[in-house]
C-alpha cells in the first residue's frame, strides 16, 4: 500500500521548521511504523538527500528511545504501544499521516523529530534512587515484602522514560514520569528510608527543569505506552504533602 | 607476545579472596585524583560507573544514547541467575560454576567462571537494596524459576522485564553519583578511538553526536563496556544502535579479539517476515518452560496448526532429548529448529519457523496462570504478528542474540593494552562457546559492581602514569585518523545506502557464518567480504555533513567497521575446525548430529592480533585447563 506523510523537518534548534510531504510506497502491513520511516529514508539517502532524523534503539518497546507525535497523538493511535511497536496494518492505502516531534519547553528540539530529554535524567539525579553503595547489602530475603506490594512497585517501575506523558500534557508536566519513580521507591521498604527528601527534591527538579504543573487532565495516562496509572500522581501528591507537613 | 591470564594461584574457591587481598588499594583521599573513563552504560558500564564513583574516583561516563538508561541491557527479559539456593533444590556456587563451564562447552576460563558464581549471590542482595522489584512469593520471599535448561530454580526475575529493572537500578545508582559530582555523564557521544600513550590506554576520542565535534578525553585508565557485535548479522535481537565500533577500534589499537566465532543464536525469536524488517524480536526462553515445540511430521504440511492432529505432530525436542525435552540449551534448540526446517517441515509462509504451543499448558494450568507467567510476551507477540498465542501456537525461529566472543581480557578484565579494561558482553571471558540463559545479566553486573572496583584499583595503584593533557601528540594523531575516516565517508557520494550494504553483509554472515558452518561456506564469506568493503568505500551514500546530528553518518561508520570485523569473524570460524557451543562446524559432528569438540587441538581461547585491514591477523592461543569440571561430550538426551 501507499501512505502520504507530512513530516516535521527542522535542521536545528535555531532555524524554522516546517512540515514536508513524502510518499511511502510499497508499504507492507507487517512493517512497523519506524520500518516504514526507514524505507522513506532509504529512498532519500539513495538520492543523496538528508534522511529524516528520528530516535529509536531497541525497537521492541522497552528502551524508551523512540517517540513521535503521530496525527497529534504520542506514539500513534494504538493504546499501550510505543511507536516502534505500531504496525502499518493499522493504516490503509492512501492514508495521510502527520508526524511531529515531542513539543515541550523542557525537551528542546535537536533536529527533525529528535528532542533532548536529558531533563528526565536530572529529575532522577535529584532523588530517584536509594542511597546505598555497592557492597554490604544484607541478604536479599532478609526483608520480606508482600507480593502485592512488590507487584505494585513493579507496575510503577515499568516506566520507560520516553516522554509521551509530557508531550501529551497541555502543561508539559512531568508528573506521571516523576510519580512513577516516587511510587515505585516509596512502596518498598528499601526506598521508604528517604521517601520524604526524595519526593520534595524530585518535584523541585521537575519545576526547575521547565516542566509545567499537573492539573489532573489525565492525557498522560491515556497515551502512556506502558499503561502507567494516574494513581501514581495521587501517590506523588500524598507523599509530597506528607513530606511537607512532617 | 605471550598471553598471561594472570589467574591467581591456590584452590579455585580461594583464588578471588586471595587475589583481592593481594591487590593494591588506592588511598580514599587519592582516588579523586585518578580519572577513569567508562564507555557504555549498560549493566556492566553503569554498575562500574556507580561503584567507582561511590569509591571516590573521578569517573567520566560515555554513551551513544540520549540517556544512559537506554542501553540495550534494558531489553533482557528472562532473568538473572544466582546461586542462592533459596529453593533448597540442590543449588550451590559449585553447581552454578559447573553448569556454566559445561554449558559453555568447556571453552571458558574456569577461574573466571568460579568467581562469577561466587559473586552471583552478592548481586541479588545489591539489587534488592537498590529497590529492584523482583518477583516475590506470597510469603514475601523472592521467587525463582528454572531457566534455560537448568535443573535447579536459581533465576530471579521481574516479570519479563528483568533487564529493564536491573538496568534502572544501576542507572539510578549512577545518577546519584552524577548528582554528587563523582561521575560526569557524557550522553550522545560515540567512542571512535582509544588513545594509547607509551603503551598504555590513556584516553578516548569521541564524536559528539549532536554537534558533530570530535572531543578528546584523558584518563588514568579506560573501561569499555560497549556490548556485543550481534548486529554484524544485520538482523538480530540487538537494538539497532548496538555495534562493534568501540571494541573494533580498540582492537585496531592493539587489543586482541578473542573467539569472535562464538555467537549465540537464540532459539525463540519471532521469525523474519519481509525484506524491510529492521530487527528481530526475542521471546524469552522461559516460554519453553511451558510451551511445547513442534513441527508437522510431514514435509510441506501447510494446514493451520489447530487442524493438525496430535498424531501428525512431531515434538522433536521431546522425542530426541527425553530428559531435557523442550528445555535443552539454546544452541541445541536452535540447531534442531534449523534441521527440521532444512527437512522441509518448517512452518509459516517462509518455511523458516517452528511452532511453540501453549495449548497443553492452558489446559493444565488455565489461561489466567499462563497469562500471569507470559502475558506480556504474548501481547508483544500479538502486536508484531497479529496472531493470538492463546488461540494458536506461536511461530518461532532462531536469531542472533548474544556474542560470547569479545576483546580478550585477563583475570583482572584487562585487555592486551595495559590500562584498557573490558567489561560485560564486550569481553570474552566467562561464557566459553555458549552462554546459558540468565547469565548475561549476572556477568555484566558482576564485572561492574564487584570485579572492576578491585582490579582497577590494583592497576591504578601499581602503575605510574605520566601527567599528560589532551594536547599530547597521541591525541592529535588519533583525532586526525578519526576525522580522516569521517571525511572519506562523506566524500564518496555514491548510490548505495549503508543499510543496503549492511543487509548484504548480514545475509552473507547468516548464511555462511550462522547456525551451521562449513569450510567451503566460510571461504566463500572470506572472498566476498573484502568485495563488499571495497564497494562501501567506492559507492556508499552519506548525505549531509559531520557538523550536526547525522544518524546516517553514525550508522555508516558502524557498517564500515562491521565490514572489517566480519572478516575476522569468518576467519576465526574457519580456523576452528571443531564444533563447540554456538559454533557448529558441519565437518565435526557425532553420528547423531550433535556438536563434536576436538579437545586435543582446540582447548584454547583464540586471541587475534590486528595486522591491518585485509591483512591476516596473528593468532595467539591461551590454553584452557579444566581441573575441576572434566570435559565430556555434552549430552541432553
Amino acid at each position: 500500500m501507499k501512505v502520504f506523510l507530512k513530516v516535521w523537518r527542522q535542521a536545528g534548534p535555531d532555524v524554522t521548521g516546517r512540515l514536508v510531504d513524502y510518499t511511502a510506497d510499497n508499504v507492507s502491513p507487517d512493517m512497523s511504523f519506524l520500518e516504514m520511516l526507514d524505507s522513506v529514508n532509504e529512498t532519500l539517502i539513495a538520492k543523496g538527500e538528508e534522511p529524516i532524523a528520528f530516535d529509536s534503539a531497541c525497537r521492541e518497546g522497552i528502551c524508551g528511545t523512540c517517540g513521535v507525535m503521530v496525527d497529534g497523538r504520542p506514539h500513534g493511535p494504538d493504546p499501550c504501544t510505543t511507536v516502534c511497536q505500531l504496525h502499518m496494518r493499522r493504516y490503509k492505502d492512501g492514508d495521510t499521516i502527520v508526524i511531529e516531534p515531542w513539543r515541550a519547553r523542557a525537551f528542546p528540539l535537536i533536529k527533525d523529530l529528535v528532542v533532548d530529554r536529558s531533563a528526565f535524567d536530572r529529575i532522577i539525579q535529584a532523588g530517584g534512587y536509594t542511597s546505598v553503595n555497592t557492597g554490604g547489602a544484607q541478604d536479599a530475603n532478609a526483608i520480606l515484602i508482600p507480593k502485592t506490594v512488590a507487584d505494585e512497585a513493579f507496575e510503577s517501575a515499568t516506566c520507560i522514560g520516553c516522554g509521551a506523558c509530557v508531550a501529551a500534557c497541555k502543561n508539559a508536566s512531568a508528573a506521571l514520569f516523576t510519580s512513577a519513580k516516587v511510587t515505585h521507591l516509596s512502596l518498598l521498604p528499601q526506598g521508604q528510608v528517604e521517601a520524604k527528601t526524595r519526593v520534595v527534591a524530585m518535584v523541585d527538579a521537575m519545576d526547575e527543569n521547565g516542566f509545567g504543573g499537573c492539573s489532573n487532565e489525565g492525557e498522560c495516562e491515556a497515551v502512556c505506552p506502558k499503561g502507567i496509572s494516574l494513581k501514581n500522581i495521587a501517590t506523588l501528591n500524598r507523599e509530597y504533602r506528607r513530606a511537607l507537613l512532617s | 607476545m605471550t598471553l598471561d591470564s594472570k589467574v591467581p594461584s591456590g584452590p579455585i574457591q580461594e583464588k578471588w579472596d586471595r587475589h583481592r587481598f593481594d591487590s593494591k588499594l588506592v588511598n580514599p583521599a587519592n582516588r579523586r585524583k585518578h580519572t577513569v573513563i567508562i564507555v557504555g552504560t549498560g549493566l556492566a558500564g553503569a554498575s562500574a560507573a556507580a561503584s567507582l564513583g561511590e569509591l571516590g574516583y573521578n569517573v567520566l561516563s560515555f554513551c551513544i544514547h540520549d540517556s544512559a538508561r537506554r542501553a540495550h541491557s534494558i531489553a533482557a527479559q528472562g532473568g538473572i541467575n544466582a546461586a542462592k539456593n533459596y529453593q533448597n533444590d540442590g543449588d550451590s556456587i559449585w553447581r552454578l560454576f559447573y553448569d556454566t563451564v559445561k554449558g559453555g562447552d568447556y571453552r571458558a576460563r574456569e577461574a573466571n567462571v568460579y568467581r562469577l558464581a561466587q559473586l552471583s549471590v552478592n548481586i541479588i542482595d545489591q539489587c534488592v537494596a537498590q529497590g529492584v522489584p523482583f518477583a516475590r512469593e506470597y510469603g514475601g520471599q523472592l521467587d525463582n524459576r528454572s531457566f534455560g535448561g537448568a535443573q535447579v530454580s536459581r533465576t530471579f526475575y521481574a516479570r519479563g522485564q528483568t533487564g529493564q529493572q536491573l538496568l534502572l537500578g544501576a542507572y539510578q545508582s549512577m545518577m546519584r553519583q552524577v548528582a554528587k559530582g563523582t561521575v560526569q555523564m557524557f550522553a550522545q557521544r560515540e567512542m571512535l578511538d582509544v588513545v594509547v600513550v607509551n603503551g598504555k590506554a590513556r584516553g578516548i576520542i569521541v564524536r559528539n553526536l549532536v554537534t558533530g565535534k570530535l572531543e578528546r578525553y584523558v584518563a588514568d585508565a579506560v573501561c569499555l563496556a560497549t556490548g556485543g557485535y550481534g548486529t554484524a548479522y544485520y538482523l538480530s535481537t540487538n537494538a539497532v544502535n548496538s555495534n562493534v565500533t568501540a571494541a573494533w577500534r580498540a582492537h585496531k589499537r592493539g587489543a586482541f579479539f578473542a573467539n569472535p566465532c562464538y555467537t549465540q543464536i537464540h532459539p525463540t525469536c519471532i521469525p523474519v517476515n519481509g525484506d524491510d524488517q529492521s530487527k528481530l524480536t526475542l521471546m524469552s526462553e522461559s516460554l519453553r518452560n511451558d510451551g511445547r515445540v513442534w513441527v508437522p511430521k510431514n514435509a510441506g504440511d501447510k494446514r493451520h496448526p489447530n487442524d493438525i492432529p496430535e498424531s501428525e505432530r512431531d515434538y522433536y525436542l521431546e522425542r530426541k532429548y527425553p530428559s531435557f525435552g523442550n528445555l535443552v540449551p539454546r544452541d541445541v534448540a536452535s540447531r534442531n529448529a534449523k534441521q527440521v526446517c532444512d527437512d522441509g517441515r518448517g512452518v509459516g509462509d517462509s518455511g523458516l519457523a517452528v511452532f511453540l504451543d501453549f495449548k497443553d499448558a492452558i489446559n493444565r494450568l488455565g489461561e489466567p496462570v499462563v497469562a500471569s507467567r507470559y502475558g506480556n510476551l504474548f501481547e508483544m507477540y500479538q502486536k508484531i504478528t497479529d496472531e493470538n498465542p492463546y488461540k494458536e501456537p506461536m511461530r518461532m525461529y532462531p536469531a542472533i542474540h548474544y556474542t560470547m566472543g569479545g576483546l580478550w581480557v585477563d583475570y583482572n578484565l584487562m585487555s592486551t593494552i595495559p590500562g584498557l579494561h573490558v567489561l560485560g558482553e564486550a569481553n570474552f571471558s566467562d561464557h566459553g562457546a555458549n552462554r546459558l540463559g540468565a547469565s548475561a545479566l549476572m556477568q555484566g553486573l558482576a564485572d561492574g559492581y564487584f570485579v572492576i572496583p578491585y582490579t582497577l584499583a590494583h592497576y591504578i595503584a601499581s602503575t605510574p602514569v605520566e601527567k599528560i593533557t589532551t594536547d599530547h601528540d597521541a591525541f592529535k594523531e588519533a583525532e586526525a585518523s578519526v576525522q580522516n575516516r569521517i571525511t572519506r565517508m562523506l566524500t564518496v557520494k555514491g548510490s548505495k545506502t549503508p543499510r543496503q550494504l549492511h543487509r548484504e553483509l548480514g545475509r552473507l554472515l547468516w548464511d555462511e557464518v550462522g547456525m551451521s558452518r562449513t569450510d567451503a561456506g566460510l571461504k566463500r564469506a572470506l572472498a566476498r567480504i573484502p568485495q563488499l568493503r571495497e564497494e562501501f568505500w567506492q559507492n556508499v551514500s552519506v548525505p549531509g555533513d559531520a557538523n550536526n546530528l547525522n544518524k546516517n553518518l553514525e550508522y555508516a561508520g558502524r557498517v564500515a567497521d562491521y565490514l572489517e570485523f566480519g572478516e575476522l569473524l569468518a576467519l576465526d570460524a574457519l580456523h576452528r575446525t571443531e564444533s563447540c557451543g554456538g559454533h557448529f562446524r558441519e565437518e565435526s559432528q557425532t553420528p547423531d548430529g550433535e556438536a563434536k569438540r576436538d579437545d586435543e587441538n582446540f582447548s584454547y581461547a583464540a586471541a587475534w592480533e590486528y595486522q591491518g585491514v585485509g591483512t591476516a591477523p596473528t593468532l595467539h592461543k591461551e590454553p584452557l585447563a579444566f581441573e575441576h569440571v572434566k570435559p565430556s561430550q555434552r549430552s541432553y538426551k
